[in-house]
């Protein structure tokens, strides 16, 4: 067979079964509202239907499968919690970590997508934008027309944003910016980038940067072997005269973007939920079928170990995230509560990948099963919005008051 | 156009069945339930386009109880402009059939969709039932279905072996079976907008249930493979005739 033949094969046998059920061992559902289970279906079935059969080749080939921008548009994975007149869905928080926690389940990558455009780029337009600059560009977000990033993270400040260097200085009727962002989810294929620089009193303030300005480059980041079907890339800005009325006029200060991962990190919570199932079914799947010795691998006590551990987290995890959407919804979560459960969730799903690929055996590392891709990507979601040590130091700083970063 | 689309509530696909109450029902607990993928992927979805085509509306009906309405909320997401939940708990396909033949008379419907089959009991027979109470022809098994600007119909049904093409007009009942249309997935949107689409409950008529399944069983396990040595012939005929009695 040639090598596009057994690519296609190798599609056609992962798009044949994507057996993935979700598992609630608490009946959680129970807790949930009808447009919260709503979703949950209609995204994992969008998940099935464009997201599994194509995952693994276009992982395999590090290539941004960038047809499903417009995909998540239209089953409205951007923004769903933004009114709806500004192109969200008017769903609340518990939703969006639904929608989140099931794209997840398909591949971190594909959620990045998502929650990049809604909850960084989106959200910091609605909440802290001028009403001309959330009717300019929040519905062309929302419908997928626009793909937009974040810059926060610079090659020399990444833990300590305040550091930063991009800087604006002003000149008339625009501000001209300098400087350069490192780690850009969706960077190379934006319209828009929202940018976090200092002004000349060293305040840090958010500007709309758009693709054509001159002086603007975002070069790709080759050579990634997590996040391999998301496209990642650098922001560059050299003298880019960005006009006054595309600075964000509502917010001065490290709380502009911090608020915004206050909200990504909530929806990784949920996401890295979606990936430890997808986990967690495949290995309890294969373990039930496999056999050795003369009996399926679970029921062999170390297995069983395992599947019954993995379970157990789980549940842990959706009972973390679900109070914490709640309080999300009355507006009562505090960063800190938030950093818990990204910390929480990521590690316990990277640990359960880990464990669901040794009860896959040598299975477990091909791309027959999505575990390893999983873990490959769990390792970028350890470290991205906030790294596992820097949010174990706000939990610390939180229940001391000493603050250990420096 | 007035288009009404019966759904109903069945149990995912991969539940493992068990009884209960000595046999005489499914043991619901711990079952998830979803739309019958006859009535959402293909009869709803028809309806949609031909009212997406032609104008008017369309009306889910359910029979069921308040726990169907998620099922009921999932085809105003995916379309439909308001539902009717006909409040009761139902035993037989006759009840089922003249709860919605009642509603379908009051409503004066010009078509009333239903998927071939329901995957649980799989007993196609409340479609063909409301056709006859309704006084109406009835197209089953239909894989394709259009309307000309006479608003003639038609319909393409699956037969054994092949394909029969017919004509006809409005009103009629038609049962759904793979190919009419393609699944559609709701949005979030569509989800939202789901909740302030009107639901309405009415309350059952009297109807005697004149057929009720008394016991129901699991197939019987399959036993373990026998292998016979292909030289052996004689040993295979002798088990199909004595054991398998299948010749």
């Amino acid at each position: 067979m040639t090598k596009n033949g057994l690519e296609h094969a190798a599609i056609e046998r992962r798009a044949k079964v994507d057996p993935f059920q979700g598992h609630d061992y608490y009946q959680i559902d129970d807790l949930l509202e009808e447009d919260h289970l709503l979703a949950r279906d209609a995204v994992r079935s969008w998940v099935k239907q464009e997201v599994t059969p194509i995952i693994e080749s276009y992982a395999e080939r590090a290539e941004c499968p960038t047809h499903l921008y417009k995909g998540l548009a239209e089953i409205g994975a951007y923004g769903p919690s933004l009114p709806l007149e500004y192109g969200g869905g008017g769903m609340d928080d518990i939703a969006y970590g639904i929608i989140m926690q099931e794209l997840e389940r398909g591949d971190s990558g594909i959620r990045s997508m998502a929650s990049v455009q809604g909850s960084l780029v989106m959200y910091p337009i609605y909440r802290f934008g001028s009403e001309e600059q959330k009717r300019k560009y929040l519905p062309k977000l929302g419908s997928g027309e626009f793909i937009g990033c974040f810059g926060l993270t610079e090659p020399d400040h990444g833990s300590n944003p305040g550091g930063m260097t991009t800087h604006i200085i002003d000149d008339g009727d625009a501000y001209i910016l300098n400087g350069a962002k490192m780690w850009i989810t969706n960077s190379p294929v934006a319209d828009i980038a929202v940018v976090w620089a200092k002004d000349e009193e060293g305040k840090i303030r958010g500007v709309i940067v758009e693709k054509d300005m001159p002086g603007f480059s975002a070069p790709e980041i080759k050579g990634k072997l997590s996040l391999r079907a998301s496209i990642t890339g650098e922001l560059v800005f050299e003298d880019v005269r960005v006009p006054k009325e595309n600075i964000l006029p509502n917010v001065k200060g490290l709380k502009g973007p911090l608020s915004c991962l206050s909200k990504a990190r909530y929806g990784i919570a949920w996401g890295a939920i979606g990936a430890a199932m997808d986990c967690y079914d495949s290995a309890l799947r294969y373990a039930m079928e496999r056999e050795q010795f003369g009996k399926p691998i679970a029921g062999f006590q170390l297995t069983q170990k395992k599947l019954a551990e993995m379970i157990t987290e789980i549940t842990k995890a959706q009972l973390l995230a679900w109070r914490l959407g709640t309080l999300m919804n009355t507006g009562k979560a505090t960063p800190a509560q938030i950093s818990m459960a990204k910390r929480n969730n990521v590690d316990m799903a990277l640990t359960i990948a880990r464990e669901a690929r040794q009860i896959h055996g040598g299975m477990g590392i091909t791309n027959e099963y999505p575990v390893m891709r999983h873990m490959m990507n769990l390792e970028t979601v350890l470290t991205y919005e906030g790294t596992h040590d820097i949010h174990l130091l706000i939990t610390g700083m939180d229940v001391t008051g000493l603050n250990a970063f420096k | 156009m007035k288009l009404l689309v019966c759904v109903s509530k069945t149990p995912e696909t991969t539940t493992k069945i068990a009884f209960a109450d000595n046999d005489t029902r499914l043991d619901t607990a711990g079952v998830q339930y979803i739309m019958n993928p006859y009535d959402e992927w293909y009869a709803l979805v028809r309806a949609l386009e031909l009212k997406e085509k032609f104008g008017g509306s369309v009306t889910v009906l359910n029979v069921g109880p308040a726990e169907n309405d998620t099922v009921i909320r999932k085809g105003l997401a995916i379309g439909a402009d308001d539902a009717i939940r006909i409040n009761a708990n139902p035993k037989s396909s006759l009840f089922v059939a003249k709860q919605i033949a009642n509603q379908a008379k009051e409503g004066g419907y010009d078509m009333v969709f239903f998927g071939k089959e329901t995957i649980d009991y799989n007993g196609s027979e409340v479609p063909g039932m409301v056709a006859e109470l309704l006084d109406m022809p009835f197209i089953s098994f239909a894989s394709h279905l259009d309307l000309d600007d006479d608003q003639v119909a038609t319909v393409v049904r699956d037969i054994e072996g092949g394909t029969e093409t017919a004509t006809l007009g409005m009103p009629f009942v038609i049962s759904a079976a793979k190919g009419l249309a393609e699944q559609r997935i709701p949005n979030m949107r569509g989800i939202m907008m789901a909740k302030r689409k009107p639901l309405q409950v009415v309350e059952p008529i009297e109807a005697a249930d004149v057929a009720v399944a008394v016991k129901y069983e699991l197939p019987p396990e399959k036993g373990a493979v026998k292998l016979i040595d292909p030289e052996n012939m004689d040993e295979l005929v002798r088990l199909l005739h004595e054991e398998a009695k299948v010749i």
